[in-house]
């Protein structure tokens, strides 16, 4: 059985509560080596998506996940709004007017999504962002067979393994570039934030 | 941390409101989302010179709201970009047919979002990214040089240009050769604390500075030791000289900038070293400007920027304006 709106709605609620959740942590990855925002903005636009699924619940997943992409652009700021923005946007449009959602559609939605960040961004693989963790995810869940839940599941692992990866990177795009050598040894939190959220989604589906 | 708020959360909100009290007769502040307008907008033909960024650098971009400068800014939370349909609501609030030019400081969040405005704005559009700042190497290994002093010459400039009646494709080329003529470094002598933070940005020792700091609490070049004001002016004129590079004969406006929490005594102290030392280098200053006008809260520091004058920079210079925050010729 596939994911439905309303268990994508609770994903993404899932999902909503783990980056409140882990808010500090975010801003303490920021602060060593970018501006201290990220866990702030994430937290500010995922608690307005909240909101928003609470007046205006979609019934499809498509819009679930238009709904979540609008808010975060209108709401989050930094780079954070724009990639995350595009991300759900282009997965929003990849899973087209599906009622349900399964390994491969969610699979499908994971690259369209990696597509918007990397057409947006401009990063590749080793530049210490979220790419990091996203590009193993996409492979991830790919090569997994079956239900949404597998899928989510295999991406979330090599999510996290990614976001480790980016430790000892010196970053290449955003103001942690600035530092240099200076970024080395600490863990991008775009990386992180991927990482979180896929696990999240991915405890989320298990449970539907 | 001891701060004049209520709330992290509300800072810019409440400032905002603060700052309407204090210029309605300069500016509208409009809230949901957050732009801060020229009251008089939109102004009929007139090009609409739009910028913003993450608040906390008070009075840009703000500050700068008015005739002669900008039709409008969009201040984001402190240090985190605007959001795009701030920038949108900016362009339709101040659309006089004649086109935007939104000026775009190189960071990553800022040069997303605005060009996500641009892309979906009704109007036409155009976007220049100003990137001063010296301390950065600008490779393919980073997101290229941040903008900072000169986005404050850079907006007056290309405000005036605006206000004469130039249009877009003028007043995008001018604010291109702005661009390429400034260059800007700083260093922080203490780093600042951001409200829903709470603890400051980065440590320093007393005896420590940072140099080549941007604009966002965010560590710099290196850390070095204290030295004499001769010796930190020194510092941040070196490599702007050698970058651009200026030379003997070259007419400039030199910028001294206050980080926010840095006394004037002290800024005043570093300009005339830093004049001094570009007379002794046949490099005539033409225009000043010295205070704190783009700031990182409370950080103690300076920024020096020098941009090479021609005679139309200098006339647009000269020009009125009428903003909160710079006032000549009204």
């Amino acid at each position: 059985m596939g994911c439905t709106a309303a268990d994508v709605i609770a994903a993404i609620r899932a999902a909503a509560v783990v980056v409140q959740e882990h808010r500090d942590e975010l801003v303490r990855l920021d602060q060593a080596i970018g501006d201290a925002d990220h866990g702030e903005n994430m937290r500010r636009g995922f608690t307005a998506v909240l909101s928003r699924l609470d007046t205006e619940p979609p019934d499809t997943p498509a819009k679930v996940l238009k709904l979540v992409a609008t808010t975060l652009i209108s709401t989050v700021g930094g780079a954070a709004g724009p990639l995350y923005g595009t991300a759900f946007l282009r997965a929003s449009s990849a899973v087209g007017d599906l009622a349900e959602l399964d390994g491969d559609a969610v699979a499908r939605a994971l690259r369209a999504a990696l597509d918007g960040v990397v057409a947006r961004g401009k990063a590749v693989v080793g530049d210490k962002t979220m790419v990091d963790a996203l590009t193993p995810a996409v492979t991830a869940a790919a090569c997994a067979e079956g239900t949404a839940a597998a899928a989510l599941s295999a991406a979330a692992d090599a999510a996290a393994e990614g976001a480790t990866s980016t430790v000892p990177m010196v970053a290449r795009k955003g103001r942690a570039s600035y530092l240099g050598d200076r970024s080395a040894g600490h863990m991008d939190p775009g990386a992180r934030s991927t990482a979180l959220l896929l696990r999240a989604l991915a405890d989320a589906a298990a449970k539907a | 941390m001891k701060k004049i708020i209520n709330d992290p959360e509300t800072v810019v909100r409440e400032a905002l409101r603060g700052m309407q009290a204090a210029h309605s007769d300069l500016l509208t502040v409009h809230h949901d989302p957050a732009v801060v307008v020229r009251a008089d907008a939109p102004v009929r033909g007139k090009v609409a010179i739009i910028s913003g960024g993450g608040s906390g650098h008070e009075p840009l971009h703000g500050g700068f709201v008015g005739r002669g400068m900008l039709s409008a800014a969009c201040p984001g939370p402190v240090f985190t970009s605007p959001t795009s349909d701030q920038v949108v609501d900016a362009i339709a609030r101040t659309d006089g047919g004649a086109g935007a030019l939104l000026v775009v400081k190189n960071y990553t969040g800022d040069v997303l979002n605005f060009e996500m405005a641009a892309e979906l704005a009704e109007s036409e559009v155009r976007s220049v990214v100003i990137d001063d700042d010296v301390a950065v190497q600008d490779s393919s290994y980073t997101a290229g040089r941040r903008g900072v002093g000169g986005t404050v010459l850079l907006e007056k400039i290309v405000g005036a240009a605006a206000e004469r009646g130039d249009d877009l494709a003028a007043c995008e080329a001018l604010a291109l050769r702005v661009i390429s003529s400034v260059r800007s470094m700083g260093l922080a002598l203490t780093a600042c604390t951001v409200p829903h933070v709470g603890s400051p940005s980065f440590e320093l020792a007393d005896d420590e500075m940072e140099i080549g700091i941007g604009i966002h609490g965010e560590p710099g070049r290196r850390k070095v030791k204290t030295g004499s004001a001769s010796e930190m002016v020194s510092a941040l004129l070196e490599p702007i000289l050698e970058d651009l590079p200026f030379s003997s004969g070259d007419r400039v406006l030199l910028f001294t900038n206050g980080m926010g929490g840095t006394p004037l005594l002290e800024l005043y102290l570093a300009h005339g070293i830093a004049e001094q030392l570009l007379a002794d280098r046949g490099i005539t200053v033409e225009r000043r400007l010295v205070g704190p006008y783009i700031t990182s809260l409370e950080m103690q520091g300076m920024s020096l920027t020098l941009l090479r004058l021609d005679d139309e920079m200098v006339e647009l210079w000269d020009a009125p304006v009428h903003t909160a925050a710079l006032r000549w010729g009204v």
